[in-house]
């Protein structure tokens, strides 16, 4: 028997991989796929993409609308999704909004805010911002949980605050007990960076923002695909994932909010599904999740990211991490015998996502991604929606290598071997380097 | 990789007409928000109508070797000509390299551009050849210059977000 907490073998890995057909697929004058880009989006297996077909095959209906068994058995079925997706992360069903990605979910929330900001519309006064209130967010986020903060913030007139990031990848938090008082409303924080795999510790750092009274929302679009993520134990008041990164299809995000929230948090788009009366003067809302969820909702790809989640419990999300992590220490420990190549994030050893960001010097990170396009390596060059962070760690632009659940050890010394084409092709004087 | 060709990399690692010089009429940056690139980029123009003549271009730029390189063979291609010429030569180069690979440029017209035909069957990398260009018809139009017999293009200012 395999521990659960066993990298696959390579019988199982082949096997894992039989089941995403793009995988087969070549690229740049037929050479193999090496998709090192989950990170961005991931593959989706064949199980996701069967359930999302036989939904518009044979229960097709706009879902919360209707008596006719279609529109019933299409209800179900969203409704189903809704639960296997709370329960992969430990919470009741009536917690979880399906959004149309973790960008709106955070969105959601940060209108939340704003819409409860003129204080006479506000059910509960946590939601409600005025000038001198703070939004608390970390230099490592990732644009989608920094802009809507951002906008937040100069709509109501409340200032955004934020805890640095360090050049070794961690948060600097050093003057936490500055940054989060008694007048931080909000505090939005990465549980995973989606660049250097830092893994923040978002308990502890909740623990501190509720001894302040403040809510806590935390991007977990990189963590939810790769660790075992509890909303329970994990502290927060919302986190955000999305779909398509957990090999679920695009179009679906997630928002898990804590129920008491959710039933006074003002609602963000508005329109048909999430009302309770209608009358020409004004609306009465639908209880949560439904007040959250305007216009017939995306149920095909609720039942393609529920259909992801059965495939991630069925392989085990213990396994994926264990697999993943292999492949990063693996790609490191490479990594560390090339002294002209320098990693941006936590060194070997440590817990971490599975991403690992790094630097040719001398050589624009869009430069290396296009020698490694050329061997059939698929990366992500640039700043990653995560242009703050790059400057805080002293880089314009990073290659970055992010691994999922299919990934293979010969991947990873396929991009390695590209690598060492770099600065031949750019005639790296490798002895400086070293030096 | 054909890419990468000998000369192109020459031009990144030595830009040519590189830093930024006084006197001059206008200064922009502009910025390729996909990677983070970024070229600063000042013009002085003498001259008016069919005589303005482009006395010089300086820039600092801050990218990978195809947005550099593009500098670089910008500079050379229309310091000393006239705005007309230059506005051709930008042409020239937006043609090639928006072609998917069709047309291999004019050496005649876009000297060392030539170089970077290969970028056009790249559809991501065209925006960072053309930063510096659309930095420079950006720059030339705030120096008062008529540049409306060439189409402006906008696409490094539009790129995709991320």
């Amino acid at each position: 028997m395999t521990s659960a907490t066993a990298p696959f073998t390579d019988q199982e890995l082949t096997a894992l991989r039989g089941e995403f057909p793009i995988l087969t697929r070549t690229v740049r004058d037929s050479r193999p796929l090496v998709y090192l880009d989950s990170g961005a989006t991931s593959h989706k297996p064949v199980a996701v993409l069967d359930a999302e077909r036989a939904f518009y095959e044979q229960h097709n209906a706009a879902v919360h609308r209707g008596a006719h068994q279609l529109a019933e058995e299409a209800t179900d079925d969203f409704e189903v999704a809704r639960a296997t997706v709370a329960s992969f992360v430990g919470a009741p069903a009536d917690e979880v909004v399906f959004t149309k990605n973790a960008t709106e979910a955070i969105n959601l929330v940060a209108y939340a805010f704003s819409n409860a900001s003129p204080s006479e519309d506000a059910k509960d006064e946590r939601f409600v911002l005025r000038p001198g209130d703070e939004i608390l967010v970390t230099e490592m986020e990732h644009h989608a949980n920094l802009v809507p903060w951002q906008e937040l913030a100069r709509r109501t007139g409340a200032t955004l605050r934020w805890i640095p990031a360090e050049a070794d990848g961690a948060l600097d938090l050093s003057g936490l007990g500055d940054l989060l008082t008694e007048r931080t409303k909000v505090f939005a924080v990465t549980h995973v960076s989606n660049v250097l795999g830092t893994v923040n510790p978002v308990t502890e750092l909740a623990a501190r923002a509720h001894a302040v009274g403040a809510l806590v929302v935390v991007d977990a679009c990189q963590s939810v695909p790769h660790l075992p993520v509890d909303v329970a134990t994990l502290g927060a008041d919302f986190i955000a994932f999305s779909g398509h990164k957990m090999y679920g299809p695009m179009g679906v995000g997630v928002l898990w909010g804590r129920a008491e929230l959710l039933e006074v948090m003002p609602p963000f788009l508005t329109g048909g599904s999430m009302i309770e009366l209608v009358t020409m003067e004004r609306s009465t809302y639908a209880p949560a999740p439904q007040k959250f969820e305007a216009g017939v909702p995306n149920a095909a790809q609720a039942v393609g990211l529920a259909a992801a989640v059965r495939w991630i419990e069925a392989v085990g999300i213990e396994r994926i991490h264990a697999h993943e992590a292999a492949l990063v220490e693996r790609l490191l420990s490479a990594l560390a015998k090339r002294p002209w190549v320098r990693v941006v994030g936590p060194a070997a050893g440590q817990l971490r996502g599975g991403a690992v960001a790094f630097v040719v010097d001398g050589v624009h990170a869009h430069d290396v991604g296009q020698v490694l396009d050329d061997a059939g390596v698929a990366v992500r060059v640039g700043h990653h929606c995560a242009w703050p962070l790059h400057r805080a760690v002293g880089a314009a632009a990073t290659t970055r290598a992010s691994f999922a659940v299919y990934n293979t050890t010969a991947e990873v010394d396929a991009l390695v071997e590209a690598l060492d084409r770099v600065p031949v092709v750019f005639g790296l004087d490798l002895e400086r380097a070293a030096s | 990789m054909d890419l990468y060709q000998e000369l192109i990399l020459e031009h990144s690692k030595r830009p040519h007409h590189a830093g930024l010089r006084e006197p001059f009429d206008a200064e922009v940056h502009h910025i390729n928000p996909t990677c983070g690139d970024e070229v600063t980029l000042r013009v002085d123009v003498t001259g008016a109508g069919d005589d303005a003549v482009v006395r010089d271009v300086s820039y600092a730029a801050q990218g990978c070797s195809i947005s550099v390189a593009s500098a670089s063979v910008l500079a050379d291609e229309v310091i000393g000509h006239t705005v007309g010429e230059a506005l051709e030569t930008f042409a020239a180069m937006r043609e090639m390299l928006t072609s998917r690979g069709t047309v291999t440029g004019d050496e005649t017209v876009i000297g060392d551009g030539v170089a970077l035909s290969g970028v056009s069957k790249y559809p991501a990398r065209v925006k960072c050849a053309l930063l510096g260009w659309t930095a420079f018809t950006d720059a030339l139009a705030r120096s008062g210059v008529d540049i409306s017999t060439t189409t402006t293009d906008s696409t490094t200012r539009q790129g995709v977000s991320s």
